[in-house]
């Protein structure tokens, strides 16, 4: 028995499902227990956009030191509004909006890589000159563009089954999918040894390349669908719906247990820091705190939880 | 000792050829005689004095945060915080300055302080420097919120008059930037100590075998930063006379992308004052008044950024190719 705990505590995830646990309990204990299950619920349905977009980042983040994709929050914004405007409310046309959402972000991981690869620059550079241009395509695009989701889709995003959201139940079966192409399939394992070492990694016969673009194409083709998603959830696309999740994205893959120096990746640990973060808006809601207060305290507790949970010391 | 004694510009000097070299170096400055030359084109008048005054106004700041995020990256961070601070900078500046300046000149020295010690938690605790300052920027904004919850305040007089000095013959932003781009350059590339902060960056085990501390190194580049940082908040709230919280938020990718343009690298200390200057007016003038110029709607402003930065870049990369392969 005590095997088992020590052996539970040792895994690096569970630290962020404790917080997500601490953090409800303190939301809940502010309420006297009122609304406890529906904190939950409303935690798992927002909790899922960080998830998928965290899912992006951390196959990015496994590949190396620099390698980060700054372009989702551009990307989110404008997939959302392609996926709006092709579906145009068209209950129909919904599987080809969130088509033409995915085709969007994989277009834009494409470019990122032709960036990275034709101009040597870092990924960091690369993806943040893309979001530039990205950025100002959706501005002049978007703006003011005031198409609804189709009725069918918004509700797709919202529905339930016994208390749980649809849309997490998917998106759980998603995460495992993910966990099972990270370590169980040739790309996956191509990640993680590119992330450990490049060198060797190319040495060993792995199509470095190749494996580098599949997962900035990925990273990009999964930004779109969350675009897609958040302008179903929140009845419409708009130009800075992807803002929050440059911060959100990057901090669950650290707190989530991911290594940012490359090589190894946590997936359970990607919904339980989303859970985490999500609950800690939720906590500072409840306690009704001025958005000041708010911005002020998350950034705080972010900082002090990535002290906490601790950059490893670099093995060189 | 390479990274250290030979200029930030330089490439190894394995199978450099002299002429892309000095194309190398002499890139950051010509992009910036191409975007002049481009408005000379479309609006003569605008090369005049008057027309620089008022085309560079805001450079200045601009200026200034790309000198801070040089500093943290010439320590190989990123510092994703300096827009957020900036506008923080620029809260305190159009509030507390101008009504109790004893407390907001403390208040603007105990930001320095925090600067330095992110740089000390980042270093001592080896955490990724993108994530501490991604959620510092939420502090700094979190903080100016509760400043001024709505765009207000007014910037002290003195401030104003040393924005809005008009000196002959060259044009105050032109001069401010001169004055900044040497500071910077004579304090990071002349002096001894640049020299260690530098090679923090180039190579840490071989400053840290020398006997000097990676810690007070990193210290010292962040409150730098910071220090950029809030003169940066200074001559912005001197420009636009009140504040806002948000007044800031551009000035971070914008500060990447100025260091970049410039001849800075991610990595290695490689970094160049001069040409992170000439980069951020590149920037500012590429951003609007030749976009104004030439008629094209302000949405693709930020585009513009992002477009220079790639064409710039691929030179880089074609220069480069072209000094290998000799």
């Amino acid at each position: 028995m005590t095997n088992a705990v020590r052996k539970l505590l040792a895994k690096p995830w569970i630290w962020s499902y404790g917080g997500a646990f601490l953090v409800w309990l303190a939301a809940i204990f502010f309420t006297r227990g009122y609304g406890a299950g529906g904190m939950i619920t409303a935690a798992l349905s927002l909790a899922v956009f960080t998830v998928v977009v965290g899912i992006a980042q951390m196959f990015v983040v496994t590949l190396g030191p620099g390698n980060v994709d700054l372009s989702l929050p551009a990307n989110i914004g404008l997939a959302s509004a392609v996926a709006m405007t092709v579906m145009s409310g068209d209950d129909d046309l919904v599987a080809i909006g969130i088509l033409a959402a995915l085709a969007c972000g994989l277009a834009i991981g494409t470019i990122n890589y032709l960036l990275i690869w034709a101009l040597r620059i870092p990924p960091i550079i690369a993806t943040l000159s893309a979001s530039f241009i990205i950025q100002s395509i959706d501005i002049s695009y978007g703006r003011g563009l005031q198409i609804k989701p189709p009725p069918g889709f918004a509700d797709f995003t919202n529905i339930q089954i016994v208390g749980l959201p649809l849309l997490a139940i998917l998106t759980a079966l998603f995460t495992i999918g993910a966990s099972i192409v990270l370590h169980r399939t040739v790309y996956g394992r191509s990640v993680l040894a590119i992330g450990q070492n490049m060198s060797a990694a190319r040495l060993a016969g792995i199509k470095v390349g190749l494996a580098r673009f599949a997962t900035y194409a990925l990273s990009g083709a999964l930004g779109g669908l969350d675009g897609a998603l958040l302008a179903g959830y929140f009845r419409g696309a708009n130009v800075d719906i992807g803002n929050e999740y440059l911060l959100a994205s990057i901090a669950v893959v650290v707190i989530g247990g991911t290594s940012v120096a490359g090589g190894k990746a946590n997936v359970p640990g990607i919904w339980g820091a989303s859970l985490f973060l999500v609950l800690l808006l939720t906590m500072l809601n409840t306690f009704g705190v001025s958005p000041g207060v708010r911005l002020l305290l998350t950034g705080l507790i972010i900082v002090g939880v990535i002290t906490a949970a601790g950059g490893e010391k670099a093995l060189d | 000792m390479t990274v250290v004694t030979t200029g930030a510009m330089q490439l190894k000097p394995r199978a450099m050829g002299r002429l892309p070299r000095l194309l190398r170096t002499l890139l950051p400055g010509l992009s910036l005689a191409l975007v002049l030359a481009a408005i000379a084109a479309l609006n003569p008048r605008a090369i005049s004095y008057f027309g620089f005054t008022l085309m560079l106004n805001l450079a200045v700041p601009i200026a200034l945060a790309t000198i801070a995020q040089m500093f943290v990256i010439t320590g190989n961070d990123l510092d994703l915080s300096i827009g957020a601070f900036v506008g923080f900078v620029g809260c305190v500046t159009a509030t507390y300055l101008r009504d109790a300046p004893l407390f907001g000149i403390i208040l603007l020295f105990g930001c320095l302080a925090i600067y330095a010690a992110v740089g000390a938690l980042i270093h001592l605790r080896n955490l990724p420097s993108i994530v501490v300052t991604l959620g510092m920027s939420f502090v700094w904004q979190g903080l100016s919120i509760l400043l001024l919850p709505k765009p207000g305040g007014r910037a002290p007089d003195w401030l104003l008059a040393i924005m809005g000095h008009k000196p002959p013959l060259i044009p105050f932003p032109v001069l401010a930037a001169l004055i900044v781009a040497a500071i910077a350059h004579f304090g990071l590339m002349r002096t001894s100590y640049g020299a260690i902060l530098r090679g923090s960056g180039g190579n840490a085990i071989a400053i840290s075998r020398a006997g000097w501390s990676l810690l007070k190194a990193k210290m010292a580049l962040f409150a730098l930063a910071g220090l950029f940082g809030v003169l940066s908040g200074l001559a912005l709230i001197g420009i636009t006379t009140s504040a806002d919280a948000n007044i800031g938020n551009g000035y971070t990718l914008l500060s990447i992308a100025g260091v970049i343009l410039g001849g800075g690298e991610f990595v290695g200390g490689r970094i160049s004052p001069i040409g992170a200057v000439i980069g951020a007016l590149t920037l500012a003038l590429a951003a609007s008044p030749l976009l104004t110029f030439m008629h094209i709607p302000p949405d693709w402003q930020v585009a513009a950024n992002g477009a220079i930065l790639i064409v710039v870049l691929a030179a880089r990369v074609l220069i480069s190719r072209a000094g290998t392969e000799r």
